[in-house]
């Protein structure tokens, strides 16, 4: 009963986090761009309960409209990764061979190079937009998923109902997407969740050294990697509250993998 | 054994081709990155003629497959060409810099694996209790926070703050002279000098960047250990041996956990590999002297070789490990086999 | 926390030969006392300044181990800092100089007592050499020559061992202070030959890592990306001795941690500190921490308009975004107050050659509205502000604020931050950034200088691909012109006041260069070159 009670907790804030993304622009009580070049570095207040960043920005704004922008790096990153990945990964596991061993090859060369530093070779080379970065991060979480799918997808390919379809006639490729695929689904789902946490880790890193989202967009990440430099200084609600958010929503996300995985494939809990 | 030579051998040319496509992907990479090194090398005040002096000079103004002919060339004769930014070669820079990374990341490694292996064990023996989500919590947060910004607060609490731990100026205090060179990391080296009071500086100055790598690393091995610990807790000869009246003690040690850890072995190579790529950020935040931050320079400079060389390195130093670990585990474990 | 005794020969890994100057550094009394700890955002790459690839933080190594022929003089400002004054020129190696009456010979008198740091006397030869060098090796360094006059060996000629003579095409009121920066340093020519090569004439393998020279310091060790350690030349004559012993320059990437360094007193001095911490570091540590900073000459910080991109090639517009620019914001919020103001001017035509100086327009947006209407534009336009994100500190705050006032006048503006190595080509040498913050600053105090180098077609800082013919003529004639020509002045007015109605390069403010030093620290003085100058420095209690 508590396991499920940590899972429905992270799910709800799953959902909050979501509301957020969705109709933050609303709620903001400031407008996330506005500057005010003589209510800087304020601290948090009743009037601005976050405190105001160096340009005399509202951050409690900043760091509700930011989870719209965190959010859907997020889920594209990983679905770009996801689709394309799992695609790769069950065409591997299903036909072997050559697909094997290239697709094989193709996932331990990005998988050789240190991750984060290929995302920063990446958007270092293409230039640091959203767009890129969301691109960048797809392609180092791609071997994940081809190895998964294609282990998952190599399981099955004898078994029982593939071989009746192939009886029926039905096409491999066929076969593949509509009764094999499927059913490999499930354990993918929990790394999904895990990957989307690492993804906003992964745009905050990016942040940190210079090759973030693009001023003045609101970022948790980037909020952060601003904010650290002032943390010495004592301007501490910079860096404190969009890494607390960011914390709290990679935090769910994570809880809400491992409940995922617990309802999905109980034998498979660690 | 001879079947385990094989593949042993198969498997190292297994690699080959990855390593093919690092060297192959690092060069268009570099060579796609927006900065001219040229420029950048002519220096202030270079007009086109400097500019364009220097980007001869530097063999840039061949086409891409020459130049990417003539570095594999130097390659193979163990020329990793010369860092710009620096003005050394990159073979010494890598060299020098690696055991700084190497030494961070390892006990960074151990210190996780000091505190996430026993919390693994902890939670498996009391599933489902408070215990459990408690050891869950924790480790998850640990990765959930960014390691920068972990950094930057243990350095604002312990050293601004409570001044307990040394400035975060590197591997060693200004005034310590490093000890002499033989295997480039500190804490040897100082054992071997019989330098008690370097040997203590050093290990002063990795306490918060170890225990920030640290913490970031918790998750994935505790996460292994319970589950590998839940999974051999509940097999058919931890049900005999406990049948048979052995000790709860000696059970969860010498069956249970002997068993475990060999999966856990495998997430150790996975994680110590994330670990060295995420060591970037971490070194940038100490001022740490390793690879990760000679690479963010080497990247923001444009500096081809010096990238390309960084990337190399880690590649291979990667495959190197995990060949290492997978021959570990044909080794100790017949079940398993050297798959490909 | 224990400090070491100096006992172990110093050695970097990999045996990569360090500098054979010393073998140990002596067991010394209290480590601290003598010894200054400096902390800087970037490590040196060459010990050359010749050297193709040198980055400015190397400029600084040159400063203090190397001699010239002469230097600047230092002055005490206002408000009791000391920076160098570029009007007075003081003997280094030359103990006296005198000028043809033409103008276009200089010939100097070497001092006796000037010795390299092997003991053999400095010669008009190693001049000769050192200046060859120079202009020789190109690059940076024979850019910065050029702007002396000084181009071919041929010029230098070495009469005597202790007399040497400078040839100039025509007199130049650039060339003298042209010897006093950075560049022409003298080095041990003797030494320099015995390593060169065929290959490698000027010896640049060599000099890379091993200095040969006569300076107020040597370079005793250096840990390539961690550190260098200077040491005081004790046989040094060509000024006041120098007051510290040691000093070592620790590489800290992390504004935060140089902050905090210094605030426990880890450091003795963090050069370059962001304006904001220079702000509050003194009251925030009760006085044990001081600033001491100024303006740096010949610099702004301006946003720069690029010609060949419409609209901004009407000056209707241009003008418009000048009364658009939010100045006291800015000043407020990206410069924490240590700036000059560059903007409220009174007048159209400028009424002295002071540079820089404010720029007649303030924030006005009506006025910008009407002026915008006027060019035909009162529906706005969009574009692209870029700015170096290595210089984000400043130009990061500056380009949001600005991006917000000109979206009041219908100018949208996206944001583009653009690495390091790729601002300079895509600024300075394609030029093609629509609109860009830019903060050249000439090393020469003038005001032609700046415009020679800013406003000049084609030349390097002109990233506005502005082209005036009456700007190039007059450049052309002002340059090498003396101060105390009649027409000078009336030159330089002409080329300010053409600056304020065209303004392809608004000027926002004049930047400070402050450093943060302990209280026993004392002796820092701002210079041109933007880097420390350890030879005035003392410790007090030493």
């Amino acid at each position: 009963m508590s396991e499920n009670l940590v899972t429905v907790v992270s799910f709800s804030l799953f959902l909050f986090i979501i509301f957020l993304g969705l109709f933050g622009e609303f709620l903001a009580p400031y407008d996330p761009l506005a500057t005010a070049a003589s209510n800087t570095l304020r601290p948090p207040s009743w009037a601005h309960p976050f405190g105001t960043d160096n340009l005399g920005r509202d951050v409690l704004s900043r760091v509700i409209v930011a989870t719209r922008l965190d959010l859907s790096i997020a889920l594209s990153a990983v679905a770009l990764s996801f689709v394309i990945g799992s695609a790769l990964g069950s065409v591997a596991g299903f036909w072997g061979g050559w697909w094997d061993r290239i697709i094989g090859r193709f996932s331990d060369t990005i998988m050789a190079f240190p991750l984060f530093v290929l995302a920063m070779g990446i958007v270092a080379a293409l230039g640091n937009t959203v767009e890129n970065i969301i691109y960048a991060t797809a392609i180092i979480n791609l071997p994940f998923y081809i190895r998964v799918s294609r282990a998952e997808t190599s399981i099955r390919r004898q078994a029982g109902y593939v071989a009746a379809a192939r009886l029926c006639g039905i096409s491999e490729i066929r076969i593949l997407a509509t009764q094999v695929f499927p059913n490999t689904l499930p354990p993918m789902m929990v790394q999904i969740s895990l990957n989307m946490g690492w993804a906003i880790l992964n745009a905050a890193g990016l942040s940190f050294i210079g090759l973030g989202v693009r001023a003045p967009d609101a970022e948790w990440g980037i909020m952060v990697a601003e904010g650290a430099t002032y943390i010495v200084s004592g301007e501490w609600w910079l860096a404190l509250f969009p890494g607390a958010a960011l914390m709290i929503a990679v935090f769910c996300f994570n809880l809400l993998g491992d409940g995922l995985r617990d309802l999905v494939d109980p034998q498979r809990r660690t | 054994m001879n079947s385990k030579l094989y593949k042993i051998g198969w498997r190292l040319l297994q690699a080959v081709p990855s390593i093919l496509g690092v060297i192959i992907i690092s060069f268009v990479l570099t060579r796609a990155l927006p900065g001219d090194p040229a420029v950048y090398f002519a220096g202030a005040m270079a007009d086109k003629e400097s500019i364009e002096q220097v980007r001869q000079a530097l063999g840039l103004d061949r086409s891409w497959i020459e130049q990417f002919f003539i570095y594999v060339g130097n390659l193979v004769q163990g020329d990793w060409g010369q860092s710009l930014k620096t003005g050394q070669p990159v073979t010494e820079e890598l060299l020098k810099r690696l055991p700084a990374s190497l030494e961070l990341t390892i006990i960074g490694l151990g210190l996780a694996v000091l505190a996430a292996v026993p919390l693994g064990i902890l939670a498996a023996t009391n599933p489902g209790s408070w215990v459990d989500h408690i050891c869950r919590l924790l480790v998850t947060a640990g990765v959930s926070l960014p390691t920068f910004f972990t950094g930057l607060f243990l350095i604002y609490i312990f050293y601004y703050l409570l001044g307990w731990s040394p400035s975060p100026l590197g591997r060693l205090d200004i005034f310590y002279l490093s000890p002499s060179h033989v295997t480039g990391f500190y804490i040897i080296d100082s054992v071997i000098a019989g330098d008690l009071e370097i040997f203590l500086g050093v290990l002063a100055q990795l306490v918060l960047p170890t225990i920030t790598l640290g913490l970031f690393a918790l998750a994935p091995i505790a996460r292994m250990t319970r589950g590998a610990m839940l999974g051999a807790l509940s097999s058919d000869y931890v049900r005999t041996a406990r049948a048979s009246g052995l000790s709860k003690s000696m059970v969860l040690l010498t069956y249970a956990f002997r068993n475990a850890s060999l999966p856990v072995l495998t997430t150790l190579g996975m994680v110590f590999s994330f670990l060295l790529g995420a060591n970037v950020l971490v070194e940038k935040v100490f001022s740490w002297p390793g690879i990760g931050s000679f690479a963010i320079e080497a990247l923001i400079a444009s500096d081809y070789a010096a990238v390309q060389g960084f990337v190399l390195s880690m590649a291979l130093l990667f495959v190197t490990v995990n060949l290492t670990i997978d021959v570990i585990l044909a080794i100790t474990d017949p079940r398993v086999g050297l798959e490909e | 926390m224990k400090r070491r005794n100096f006992l172990k020969s110093m050695g970097v890994a990999t045996g990569a030969s360090l500098l054979p100057f010393l073998k140990y550094i002596p067991v010394e009394a209290a480590g601290r006392k003598d010894t200054l700890v400096v902390v800087a955002a970037n490590g040196i790459n060459s010990l050359d300044l010749h050297r193709k690839g040198t980055n400015r933080p190397s400029y600084q190594v040159t400063v203090n181990i190397y001699d010239r022929l002469v230097r600047f003089g230092v002055k005490k400002l206002e408000d009791g800092s000391l920076a160098y004054d570029s009007t007075k020129i003081e003997p280094e190696v030359a103990e006296s100089w005198s000028i043809s009456k033409d103008g276009k010979t200089l010939t100097f008198k070497i001092n006796p007592k000037a010795k390299f740091w092997d003991g053999t006397p400095v010669t008009a030869q190693d001049i000769k050499w050192s200046f060859d060098r120079a202009v020789s090796l190109g690059g940076f360094p024979a850019v910065q020559m050029k702007a002396g006059s000084m181009t071919k060996p041929e010029q230098f000629i070495a009469v005597d061992d202790k007399t040497f003579r400078i040839k100039l095409p025509k007199p130049s009121k650039l060339t003298l202070p042209d010897l006093a920066v950075p560049i022409p340093f003298i080095i041990n020519s003797t030494v320099a030959k015995s390593k060169a090569t065929a290959k490698d004439p000027w010896a640049t393998e060599y000099l890379h890592k091993n200095p040969a020279g006569s300076g107020a310091f040597k370079i005793v060790r250096w840990d390539p990306g961690q550190q260098f350690v200077y040491e005081r030349n004790e046989d040094w004559v060509l000024g006041p001795k120098p007051g510290v012993k040691r000093v070592i320059v620790r590489e800290v990437p992390s504004a935060s941690t140089r902050r905090a360094l210094i605030e426990r007193g880890d450091a003795d001095l963090y050069m370059d500190i962001p304006a904001k911490d220079s702000q509050e570091i003194v009251s925030k540590t009760g006085g044990k921490v001081k600033v001491s900073g100024a303006p740096i000459d010949n610099c702004l910080h301006v946003l720069a308009l690029n010609l060949k991109y419409k609209p901004f090639d009407n000056i209707k517009v241009r003008q418009a975004i000048a009364y658009a620019i939010p100045y006291g914001d800015i000043l407020k919020a990206a410069a924490y107050g240590r700036g000059k103001p560059m903007f409220g001017g009174k007048d159209m035509k400028p009424t002295s050659v002071e540079w820089p100086q404010p720029f007649p327009y303030d924030t006005n947006l009506e006025k910008a509205k009407v002026l915008l209407a006027e060019a035909g534009m009162s529906d706005g336009f969009e574009t692209t502000l870029s700015y170096n994100l290595g210089l984000a500190a400043w130009q990061e705050p500056t380009a949001l604020l600005i991006q917000e006032s000109l979206k009041k006048i219908g100018i949208k503006v996206k944001l583009d931050k653009i690495p390091g190595a790729s601002w300079r080509t895509a600024a300075l040498v394609k030029k093609r950034l629509p609109m860009h913050l830019e903060n050249f600053g000439g090393w020469l105090n003038y005001p032609d200088y700046y415009f020679f180098w800013a406003y000049k077609y084609g030349h390097l800082f002109n990233s506005s691909n502005y082209k005036n013919p009456e700007i190039e003529k007059l450049v052309n004639d002002t340059l090498h012109m003396e101060v105390t020509d009649k027409q000078y002045e009336e030159n330089v007015k002409r080329m300010i006041g053409i600056a304020f109605a065209d303004v392809p390069r608004i000027p926002i403010y004049q930047p400070y260069l402050d450093s943060a030093m302990r209280a026993p620290v004392n002796g820092y003085a701002s210079w041109f070159h933007r880097q420390l100058d350890v030879r005035s420095i003392t410790k007090a209690g030493v």
